[in-house]
């Protein structure tokens, strides 16, 4: 060490000021390893994904084959993603009747097979709340509830996504990761979103959920049939929501928490046909939705029998 | 200050190309040269900003789960501390204001020490909202032509570009000032006053932005108040000079720069007058959330006093509640610039109360109850107080050093001539 510094005349302060850079350098690339390990993992393709809108159908198609690929290595499945379209000519919305909900909580059990969440969690669109009968106000109703239902003095309330017209989620995303579909559904790109979670500051109903790590679901208990803006697998770190099953409605079936009602308290359907059972329910119910005054113009509706 | 200018320009070259490396190149000695105690406290930033470091590494490749946000509350220290670092930046403005608005002439040699922190504390801001970010890699779909954003609608594009603009702002005047300092030229009016008038009105933007975050949400009825913005600006003032009071006490003590006292004094003379009207809007907002009762006042009761025997949050209020009305009462003194042990108490308190009110106190509560009115606590974990430490210790180091090489090129210790005559 004397010899080097002595031939090339560097002073002891130069040596030191090397050696402190070093050890810097060193400690720097051991702080940040967890990092390097994990950008080693991610795909390139993915990182340089462009966003929903920009996609050809053939860069589709690659990203579709991609992720199919992705659920096989990741989640030992075999999954299929279509990327349905909104058809011309439909809204679709939701009614939903309180004087019959028994709270049995099914509805946010299906929503948890259907849209592929995160086991460990327990993760689902929908949160039932019991209210006490005589008030409307969310304070004094519960989503902890535990034991027989219904319960004679409570009513029970799901809300999920109120697919809005006036989305304030929509509104504050500052990367247009979020956006309102033809049909009336908010919709996500998984791919596009940073994971700020503005959205799910600014939305009123708790409809949003984050990612707070990769969702963990046994090969068997995935839901194969995925939409790609819909219930496919989500990556860590970005946003979820409620699509009112768009990969199931968009091909004219029903919402998953809507077939495992046991009690026909959701009516569900294309507000733009006069035929419709929902609005059928619209015309002749008296019809409300939540939080009103704040201008977000559900799609979302509630209303007692009587 | 200015004397020795003139006789350094004659021996001065006079091309950029040349002179410009130069500058860069000895500001890049000058930071990594200092005595023991410069020394031991960037190996202490440095230590803390990498256990930071790796705290994020950590967050990014497991995701936020080993963070204690939650759906319910799901922002939490780093937001808060975004929130209070954009007050700090604002607040460095305070130095600008007398120095340029009111041509006072003792706030001219310290206006820098201002500029600096707006720096470093906007640098600090940005890496809040970086380490807040679920999937950070994909920061470029913000990036206007290449990603997408959502301007005007979103008011988080506004806050990205009222953030990255007084970072401009103020580094093409340090910058600026620094550089014509060090060729020993004085610098010309055209190149810097415009900024420095547009960073005035630029500070108040920042803060104001910021605010209209959290105000615009509707579903939020804690943050929902049109006194937020302007109470956020209030805070800041307070924020703002009591860290720059600090600063310069301890350039005071720590190095041999000459610090007036006119520039302190009139820094605490704006203190005492924010600290007062924050306290006033803190009643303000109290009777309103009191008085009027109501699901809409659940946040506030529970940040105040608890709800439904839920009250993580109690203390850290009324801690900042006390901390702010001791250092009013400090402050309020009219021999505080006489006693440097009460007018730096004050200050550390000040500072500390605004931390919490613009910090926990706001962000937290947003949150609790929930839009569905479900109650769920958040007390940050040691991962995120990691983080947050190295952030703070990273902004730490940020303004060190750019202390560390303004001072002497400001004092006119180090410039080109004497580099120059030094070479030959």
């Amino acid at each position: 060490m004397t010899e080097t510094e002595k031939k090339s005349g560097l002073s002891r302060r130069t040596v030191v000021k090397g050696l402190g850079a070093t050890l810097g350098a060193a400690a720097f690339a051991k702080a940040i390893a967890p990092l390097t390990t994990w950008s080693a993992e991610q795909s390139v393709d993915e990182f340089l994904q462009k966003h929903y809108h920009e996609l050809g159908p053939d860069e589709m198609n690659k990203v579709i084959a991609r992720l199919e690929e992705e659920a096989k290595t990741d989640y030992g499945a075999d999954v299929t993603i279509s990327d349905p379209k909104p058809q011309a000519g439909v809204k679709f919305a939701y009614a939903l009747n309180l004087s019959i909900c028994i709270g049995c909580r099914r509805c946010a059990e299906a929503c948890h097979k259907e849209n592929n969440h995160d086991r460990a969690t327990g993760n689902s669109y929908i949160r039932v709340l019991e209210m006490k009968k005589g008030s409307l106000d969310m304070e004094q109703g519960r989503v902890d509830y535990q034991g027989p239902v219904p319960k004679p003095d409570s009513f029970y309330m799901p809300v999920q996504c109120q697919q809005c017209d006036a989305p304030p989620c929509v509104d504050v995303c500052p990367v247009e990761a979020t956006w309102k579909e033809k049909d009336g559904i908010v919709a996500v790109d998984y791919n596009w979103c940073i994971g700020c979670r503005y959205c799910e500051a600014a939305c009123p109903y708790h409809a949003r959920r984050f990612n707070w790590a990769k969702p963990q679901i046994p090969a068997e208990e995935v839901n194969p049939d995925q939409g790609y803006l819909s219930n496919r697998i989500r990556p860590q770190g970005v946003m979820e929501k409620c699509t009112f099953c768009l990969h199931r409605t968009r091909e004219g079936k029903l919402p998953a928490c809507l077939e495992a009602c046991p009690t026909g308290s959701r009516v569900f359907g294309n507000i733009l046909d006069p035929e419709s059972e929902i609005r059928w329910v619209l015309e002749n119910k008296r019809v409300f939705v939540l939080k009103e005054e704040l201008g977000t113009k559900p799609s979302f509706y509630y209303f007692f029998d009587e | 200050m200015n004397k020795p200018l003139a006789a350094q320009s004659a021996a001065a070259p006079t091309s950029h190309l040349a002179s410009y490396p130069r500058f860069i190149w000895r500001m890049l000695v000058m930071a990594t040269e200092g005595n023991w105690l410069f020394y031991a406290w960037m190996i202490g930033l440095s230590a803390v900003a990498l256990v930071g470091l790796n705290a994020w590494a950590t967050q990014v490749s497991q995701g936020m789960v080993v963070t204690n946000m939650s759906d319910h509350v799901s922002w939490g220290l780093y937001i808060a501390n975004f929130t209070f670092m954009v007050g700090l930046a604002a607040g460095g403005v305070m130095m600008v204001i007398p120095a340029y608005l009111y041509h006072d002439e003792d706030m001219h040699d310290v206006v820098i020490i201002g500029e600096l922190l707006a720096i470093a504390a906007i640098v600090m801001c940005i890496a809040f909202v970086v380490v807040d970010l679920g999937r950070p890699e994909r920061f470029w779909h913000m990036i206007p032509g290449i990603g997408k954003f959502h301007f005007p609608i979103s008011m988080l594009t506004w806050d990205v570009i009222v953030l990255n603009g007084y970072l401009l702002i103020n580094l093409h005047i340090c910058g600026y000032l620094l550089y014509q300092r060090y060729r020993g030229r004085r610098p010309n009016p055209k190149f810097y006053i415009p900024f420095v008038f547009l960073s005035i009105g630029w500070a108040i933007s920042i803060h104001t932005v910021t605010a209209f975050l959290y105000q615009g949400l509707g579903g939020r009825p804690f943050w929902n108040t049109a006194l937020l913005a302007p109470r956020f600006l209030t805070s800041a003032f307070v924020s703002g000079p009591a860290f720059i009071i600090l600063a310069l006490e301890a350039i005071r003590y720590l190095s041999s720069y000459k610090v007036g006292d006119g520039a302190i004094r009139i820094l605490v003379n704006i203190m005492r007058v924010t600290i007062l009207i924050n306290l006033l809007m803190l009643a303000s907002e109290v009777f309103t959330e009191f008085y009027t009762g109501g699901s809409h006042t659940a946040s506030a009761r529970y940040l105040y006093f608890g709800l439904h025997g839920h009250d993580a949050l109690v203390p850290w209020i009324w801690s900042s509640i006390a901390l702010t009305i001791v250092a009013t009462i400090l402050l309020l003194r009219p021999k505080v610039t006489k006693h440097p042990v009460m007018l730096i108490t004050a200050c550390i308190l000040a500072f500390v109360g605004i931390w919490i009110e613009k910090g926990m106190g706001l962000i937290i509560p947003g949150f609790i109850p929930s839009t569905l009115h479900e109650i769920v606590e958040y007390t940050p974990n040691g991962l995120e107080w990691r983080v947050t430490a190295g952030v703070w210790a990273a902004g730490l180091i940020i303004y060190t050093l750019a202390i560390r090489i303004a001072m002497p090129i400001f004092s006119g210790e180090v410039s080109l001539a004497k580099d120059t005559a030094r070479d030959v």
